[in-house]
């Protein structure tokens, strides 16, 4: 019997946790649509790929001021 | 070899600019190639081939903006140091333009941050106020080739956010769905065992209150249009998608309060979750174009007064009041009805009436609003204010305040008229009969046949058919508003074109000569002095000359407005207008013509013609049979000759058609029954446009503005318009096949039903079974129609 009971609770807070863990994903879904996020999907996918020329680029720049 | 521009990629002639070893078309391109290597931004030709644009050297174009009012209304954000503007830029169009766009901080330390949203190309810049003005700003990205557009219309937009709420919707419907299937999952099998049957309460009230923001937020819009649909006493497609949705959740909860089953949860959830997915799916928009234009996204925001006292001034359009003095440069639009004070005007009016020409005007003539002055700066006074001049009333017409749409009945809805009756006789009278025969059982086959009724396959045939038929139109450059354009354009029985810049083109033009031929030493120096000319007319003619030899003219000297002179040797030559060249009367034409004179001595002249489009009479050809065809012109009747010849007999011409001329002969045939296509490209249509039931507008560009309609066609596509509306016509008998499916689906499930054995496993079978299949079915065929849509016929 008490084994039973501990069982039960086991099940009550995985369940608990889970659907928790989903309404946190969920937040985050809705958070996301309400900055923007999914207005413009196709810019960040070219964006993504300068991210390495920039950091070059800045360094440049940094180098340029040091240097005068 | 032929070499191209580095920077525009435009063909250069023999004198390139040479700048760093690389050619350049002009001094414009070679400047804005200077600034990017100079700081650190020569990126920008890494990624792509000659991506820019040669800069515009318009600087007087942007005065509007030191007046501060302006300003204030077009910025996002200010707080008196920092300002954020949003600015819509045409040239948007590969990645170098992004790359650019967003390292805008190395030209100028004081721009903090810019962000490019592609798709809609507009340009997101945040800038500390106190260093840099907005106007500065503006010639800046200018200067590199990035003109923003700014029109009537940034100044007047409710910065008001956009309607998220489908996803919103969508994304509970999925959440509720995904688990309440994992909690319903145990129940399926039936398993009577007592681990089990301990959590049966625990799960079931959890999938519960899972499915309460599924009724109560994500349906909302179902019961909300069914409720509508009854008011107006029509059966629309939501009636028994409400009724059944709102029977699943009663009766579920009864059977979890009294424990009697698990209830319909899962299925309730998942049907949401598919019809929403097909309201989304439908809804596929193209945020680079507008299909809401008015002549507000034409019109300047500015424009410059001259005081009493003489000085300038920069005023907003709607402060103009009768009896202002205003200056018109070249290249500008007239704002208001006005009279002309000083200077020659040279107006084009192509936009507004869809005459060709430009029309000379003099000192005390009126003009109308909506004209482009060409040429040197002109004064004029204002005659009235901006909402009461000629063109802009137009807007005031009853149409354009009407929802286009409204009384429109879908497909879907026509069909759900018969249905939704159906359902209800078959309901009550398998209730009545069960009441009769097993008093206990009526209730369970009542809400079971509403249940499995839902017409979730039946209303997603009309979403998943329409959009991907928009996609693929999308595709082919035929872009629709929405999928109720698809739906009428499937019903259309009359076709009217405009004439110039829809069934003619724009961008090219015959050119002939009448005259005195040329002998060869002439034709050089005319080729020659073409050459160093920027006049369009001019770059039009060196176009089409033959080649010749290239010599160093003397002597070149261009008068703007009138024509060019230029000698070579002992020879001279004169190009120009018929008044430039003082040619004998006999040779004035009505026609845009360019003469020649040489050492004085009229030789001819060449006369420019608008092309009719590539396929025009192949196109009236094949459409003659099932639609009536008519040309609505706003030009004068010059052509008709021209169209008798090339059109098919039986296709009615109208020339000198104002405006509302055009958008009344439309509503007098719609009353007659006609179903109206209207083919157009100006703001001269944009009356007939919106009284029409679909309304296209031909661009050559679909970047540029295009007035209010239904549809863009990109005019490369011109030809394939019997093809579209083939293929409209095709998707409505692929939605047609695709409810026959579903009523099968309905069948087999009623069956269940009135036998009074739908068990939640079969209901959470069937569903998704029929909404997946029909998806798969109007995919295919739609995808199928899609590649026979390019073949000519």
């Amino acid at each position: 019997m008490s084994s039973n009971l501990t069982g039960m609770s086991v099940i009550y807070i995985l369940i608990t946790v889970s659907i928790a863990v989903a309404v946190v994903f969920f937040i985050a879904f809705v958070t996301a649509v309400k900055r923007g996020q999914f207005d413009d999907d196709y810019t960040p996918s070219i964006r993504m790929l300068f991210e390495d020329e920039l950091v070059k680029d800045k360094k440049k720049t940094n180098q340029q001021s040091s240097n005068k | 070899m032929i070499k191209q521009c580095f920077h525009c990629g435009t063909e250069c002639d023999t004198n390139s600019f040479v700048f760093d070893a690389k050619d350049f078309c002009c001094n414009g391109c070679k400047t804005v190639y200077q600034i990017f290597s100079e700081n650190d931004l020569a990126g920008y030709y890494e990624m792509e081939n000659s991506p820019g644009a040669t800069p515009t050297n318009n600087k007087d174009k942007f005065d509007f903006l030191d007046n501060d009012n302006i300003v204030e209304k077009l910025l996002e954000f200010n707080d008196g140091h920092t300002q954020i503007v949003n600015l819509y830029i045409p040239h948007i169009h590969c990645s170098s333009c992004i790359w650019v766009l967003e390292n805008l901080n190395k030209l100028n330390d004081n721009i903090k941050s810019s962000l490019v949203n592609f798709p809609k190309k507009t340009v997101r810049i945040t800038y500390s106020s106190e260093s840099i003005s907005l106007k500065a700003l503006v010639l800046l990205i200018s200067a590199i080739g990035y003109e923003p557009y700014i029109s009537l219309e940034d100044y007047q937009k409710n910065k008001k956010g956009k309607d998220r709420s489908l996803i919103y919707k969508l994304g509970v419907a999925g959440f509720a769905f995904g688990n309440v299937m994992l909690l319903s999952f145990p129940e399926y099998f039936e398993v009577d065992e007592f681990w089990l049957n301990q959590y049966k309460p625990f799960f079931r009230w959890i999938m519960f209150v899972l499915s309460l923001p599924v009724v109560f937020y994500a349906a909302s819009d179902y019961f909300i249009s069914a409720y509508k649909g009854l008011r107006s006493k029509i059966l629309n497609i939501d009636i028994p998608i409400a009724l059944g949705i709102a029977v699943l959740f009663l009766r579920s909860t009864f059977e979890i309060v009294t424990d009697t089953g698990q209830g319909f949860f899962d299925s309730l959830t998942g049907l949401l979750f598919f019809l929403l997915l097909g309201k989304f799916f439908q809804q596929k928009t193209y945020n680079f174009l507008s299909f809401e234009r008015d002549y507000k996204s034409y019109f300047p925001i500015g424009i410059t007064k001259i005081n009493s006292n003489g000085s300038e001034e920069s005023i907003q359009v709607y402060d103009i009041k009768q009896g202002d003095k205003l200056l018109i440069r070249n290249e500008e639009l007239i704002p208001v009805d006005a009279i002309l004070l000083k200077g020659k005007g040279k107006i084009d009016y192509s936009f507004v009436t869809g005459e060709a020409e430009a029309v000379r005007k003099f000192s005390g003539d009126k003009l109308f609003a909506g004209g482009k002055q060409t040429g040197e700066a002109i004064e004029l006074e204002a005659l009235k204010s901006v909402s009461q001049s000629y063109l802009t009333q137009l807007w005031s017409n009853d149409v354009f305040a009407k929802d286009k749409h409204e009384g429109f009945i879908n497909v879907t809805d026509s069909i759900s008229k018969y249905f939704t009756i159906i359902i209800l006789i078959i309901a009550f009278g398998s209730a009545g009969f069960w009441l009769w025969f097993d008093a206990p059982k009526a209730m369970n086959v009542f809400t079971s046949i509403l249940i499995v009724a839902c017409p979730c396959a039946l209303a997603l045939s009309a979403p998943f058919t329409l959009g991907n038929m928009l996609r693929i139109f999308g595709k082919n450059k035929f872009y629709l508003k929405n999928a109720h354009v698809l739906e009428q354009l499937a019903k259309i029985n009359s076709i009217i074109f405009d004439k110039t810049g829809t069934i003619t083109s724009n961008k090219e033009t015959k050119v002939t000569y009448e005259g005195d031929p040329l002998d060869n030493r002439e034709q050089t120096l005319l080729k020659n002095t073409l050459r160093n000319s920027n006049h369009p007319l001019s770059r039009q003619l060196y176009s089409i000359l033959k080649e010749n030899q290239i010599i160093t003219l003397d002597e070149f000297n261009e008068y703007s407005g009138k024509g060019i002179e230029a000698s070579h040797n002992d020879q001279t030559i004169k190009l120009g207008s018929a008044a430039f060249l003082k040619a004998p009367v006999t040779q004035k034409s009505l026609k845009t013509a360019v003469h020649v004179a040489t050492n004085d001595n009229y030789k001819g002249m060449y006369t420019f013609y608008n092309s009719y489009r590539k396929g025009l009479s192949k196109l009236f050809n094949s459409l003659k049979n099932s639609y009536e065809m008519t040309i609505l012109s706003g030009d004068n009747e010059s052509e008709r000759g021209n169209l008798e010849k090339l059109l098919p007999p039986g296709t009615k011409l109208f020339f000198n058609q104002k405006p509302d001329e055009k958008l009344n002969y439309i509503k007098y045939h719609q009353a007659e029954g006609a179903n109206i296509m209207m083919v157009g490209d100006g703001l001269n249509d944009a009356g007939a446009l919106r009284q029409s039931n679909v309304g296209i507008a031909i661009a050559e560009n679909v970047n540029v503005f295009t007035p209010a309609s239904d549809a863009i066609l990109d005019a490369s596509k011109f030809d394939l318009i019997p093809r579209y509306l083939w293929a409209s016509k095709k998707a409505m008998k692929v939605i047609i096949a695709s409810f026959i499916l579903s009523f099968l689906y309905n069948t087999v499930g009623l069956a269940f039903a009135i036998s009074g054995n739908l068990s939640p496993v079969i209901a959470a079978i069937l569903m998704p079974l029929s909404s997946i299949s029909i998806v798969a079915f109007t995919t295919i065929m739609t995808n199928l129609i899609g590649k026979n849509l390019n073949k000519r016929i």
